[in-house]
C-alpha cells in the first residue's frame, strides 16, 4: 500500500517582475511516498527551489494545491502553518541559514523553544543531536567560528530537533567542497535509512543521484521526467567515470 | 491518500522566553546594537540640548526682569522666540529621521533571520514582539543617555553665557510665570526626550519587523540588503 506523504496538484507559481509575469512553476503534479529519498533536479532557474518552497509551506502557490499528510496546505490557519513548520518539517538550506547570534547549541534548541519543550529536555536533545552530527566538541561555538561543513551539520541537527517526518534540503551541498559535500549527503542518507525520514532535496549535485530513490527532473517549471533508482544506477556508472 | 493526525495549532511562547531571546540577541550583537543605540542617543541629545538651552534662556530672561542680568538686550520678545521654535522643530525632525533610519537599517539587515525563525515555527506575533522588546530597550537606554548628554551640554553652554547665576534660576521643575509662557522645566524635557526616543525606536523597528514577519519565509529570506 502506498503511503503518500506529499502530493501536489497542478501547482503554478507566478512572480510579478514589474509589468512582466514570470511563471516559475507551470502545473506540477508529483506524489512522494513516506520514507522516500527524492531529488528534485534541474538547472538553476528551472523552478526546483520554488517547488521546494511550495512543499515546505515557505511560500504559497498562485494556483493548485499542495497536500501534506493528506492536509490541504492552503486551508491551514497561520498558527497551523507555524506548527507545521515547527513539528512536521526540517529545513536545510544551501546557505545554512543559521542565526549567527546563537551558538550551534542555541540554533538547535530554537525550534524546540518554539515547540514549548522544557529547557532541560531541549538541552539534552540538542547535545544528543550535535553529538550525532559529529559536533559534540564544538557545541557552544558561534556559526562564524565553524567551517561550512560544520555549519551544515548544525543545520541538519536543527532540522531534526522536533523529530520531523520530512526533511527538506535545498541545495545542501552547493557551498561545500566535494569531500564535505559527500559527508553531508551520507549524513542525510543515514537519517533516511535509519530513522525513516522522508527526504526531499532540490539539487544539481550529481553525487546526490546514487542515494536517491527517485529523481524528479524539473525543467522550465514542469516535471520533465521521473526516474527510479534502477534507471539511475546505470547512469551513475556512466557519470561516475567522468566525475571522479 | 490517508488522513493523518491533523495539524495542531502553534502555541504562544511565555513572555520570559521572548525577553531572554531578545536580550541574548542584543548582547551578542553588542557592537551593532551600540551603533544603533548611538543613533538614538545623538538624536535625543541634540533635541534635548536645544530644548533645555531654550528653557534656561527663558528662565533667566524671566528672572532678568527682577535682577540685573543684562545679557538679553537683543531679545525683544518675551518667551520663546521664532528662531528658537525653528531650532527645536529642526532638531525634532533630525531626531525623528535619524532614529527611524537607524532602526529601519537594523531591522532590514535581519530579514533573513526573520524568515529563518518563521521556518523553525515562529509565529508572526512572536517575531514582532522580539523586535518590540529589543528596540524598546535600545530606545529607552539610548534616549536616556542622550537626554543626559544634551542637558549637560546645555548647562555648560548656559554657564558660559550666564555664569553661576544659572544655578539660582535653573528651571528644573515646570513653572508658570505670571505673564510669561509656560515653562516645562528640564526634568520634563528629559522625560519627554526619553519617551520620544523610545516611541520612535519602537515604531521605526516594529513596522519593518511586522512587514517582514507577514512575508512568506521564502520571500523574507530572499531579501538582499
Amino acid at each position: 500500500m502506498n503511503d503518500i506523504v506529499v502530493k501536489t496538484e497542478d501547482v503554478v507559481k507566478e512572480y510579478r517582475m514589474g509589468s512582466n509575469i514570470l511563471r516559475a512553476l507551470d502545473g506540477i503534479n508529483i506524489e512522494i511516498e513516506r520514507g522516500e529519498y527524492i531529488s528534485l533536479m534541474g538547472p538553476s532557474g528551472s523552478g526546483k527551489s520554488t517547488l521546494f518552497n511550495m512543499i515546505g509551506a515557505l511560500d504559497r502557490p498562485t494556483e493548485g494545491q499542495v497536500y501534506i499528510d493528506g492536509q490541504n496546505m492552503s486551508q491551514l490557519s497561520q498558527r497551523q502553518i507555524a506548527a507545521f513548520r515547527c513539528h512536521r518539517v526540517g529545513y536545510i538550506f544551501q546557505s545554512y541559514n543559521l542565526l549567527h547570534v546563537r551558538s550551534a547549541h542555541g540554533n538547535v534548541t530554537l525550534p524546540m523553544i518554539f515547540a514549548g519543550i522544557s529547557e532541560r529536555e531541549r538541552n539534552e536533545k540538542a547535545e544528543k543531536l550535535l553529538d550525532m552530527v559529529g559536533l559534540g566538541d564544538r557545541m557552544y561555538h558561534l556559526p562564524d567560528e565553524l567551517s561550512g561543513g560544520q555549519r551544515q551539520r548544525v543545520a541538519i541537527a536543527r532540522a531534526l530537533a522536533n523529530d520531523p517526518s520530512i526533511v527538506l534540503a535545498d541545495e545542501p551541498t552547493a557551498n561545500l567542497d566535494t569531500i564535505t559535500g559527500r559527508e553531508i549527503i551520507d549524513l542525510i542518507k543515514r537519517l533516511n535509512t535509519e530513522q525513516g525520514v522522508t527526504v526531499i532535496s532540490a539539487t544539481h549535485d550529481l553525487k546526490m543521484l546514487d542515494v536517491s530513490d527517485r529523481i524528479v527532473d524539473i525543467r522550465d517549471g514542469l516535471v520533465e521526467r521521473i526516474r527510479n533508482r534502477d534507471e539511475i544506477e546505470i547512469e551513475v556508472g556512466e557519470v561516475g567515470g567522468e566525475g571522479e | 491518500m490517508q488522513q493523518r493526525t491533523p495539524i495542531e495549532e502553534q502555541i504562544d511562547l511565555p513572555f520570559v522566553e521572548s525577553l531572554r531571546i531578545s536580550f541574548q540577541s542584543l548582547k551578542i550583537r553588542f557592537g551593532r546594537s551600540i551603533i544603533t543605540t548611538a543613533g538614538i542617543t545623538l538624536g535625543i541629545a541634540f533635541l534635548v540640548s536645544v530644548w533645555t538651552n531654550n528653557e534656561i534662556g527663558v528662565a533667566l530672561q524671566e528672572s532678568g526682569r527682577q535682577s540685573t542680568i543684562n545679557t538679553f538686550e537683543e531679545t525683544t520678545e518675551q518667551g520663546i522666540s521664532t528662531k528658537d521654535i525653528w531650532l527645536i522643530v529642526m532638531s525634532l525632525i533630525v531626531c525623528v529621521v535619524g532614529i527611524a533610519n537607524s532602526m529601519l537599517m537594523a531591522v532590514t539587515e535581519r530579514f533573513r533571520e526573520i524568515g529563518t525563525m518563521k521556518c523553525l515555527g515562529a509565529l508572526d506575533g512572536f517575531v514582532v514582539r522580539l523586535f518590540l522588546l529589543e528596540s524598546g530597550f535600545q530606545g529607552f537606554s539610548g534616549a536616556l543617555i542622550g537626554a543626559l548628554i544634551g542637558t549637560l551640554g546645555a548647562v555648560l553652554l548656559g554657564l558660559k553665557d550666564y555664569g553661576l547665576d544659572l544655578f539660582f534660576y535653573f528651571p528644573l521643575l515646570p513653572a508658570q510665570p505670571e505673564n510669561g509662557p509656560m515653562q516645562l522645566g528640564v526634568i520634563v524635557v528629559i522625560l519627554l526626550g526619553c519617551i520620544l526616543g523610545m516611541i520612535l525606536a519602537v515604531i521605526g523597528s516594529s513596522f519593518p519587523a511586522w512587514r517582514a514577519a507577514k512575508l512568506p519565509p521564502a520571500e523574507a529570506m530572499r531579501t538582499e540588503v
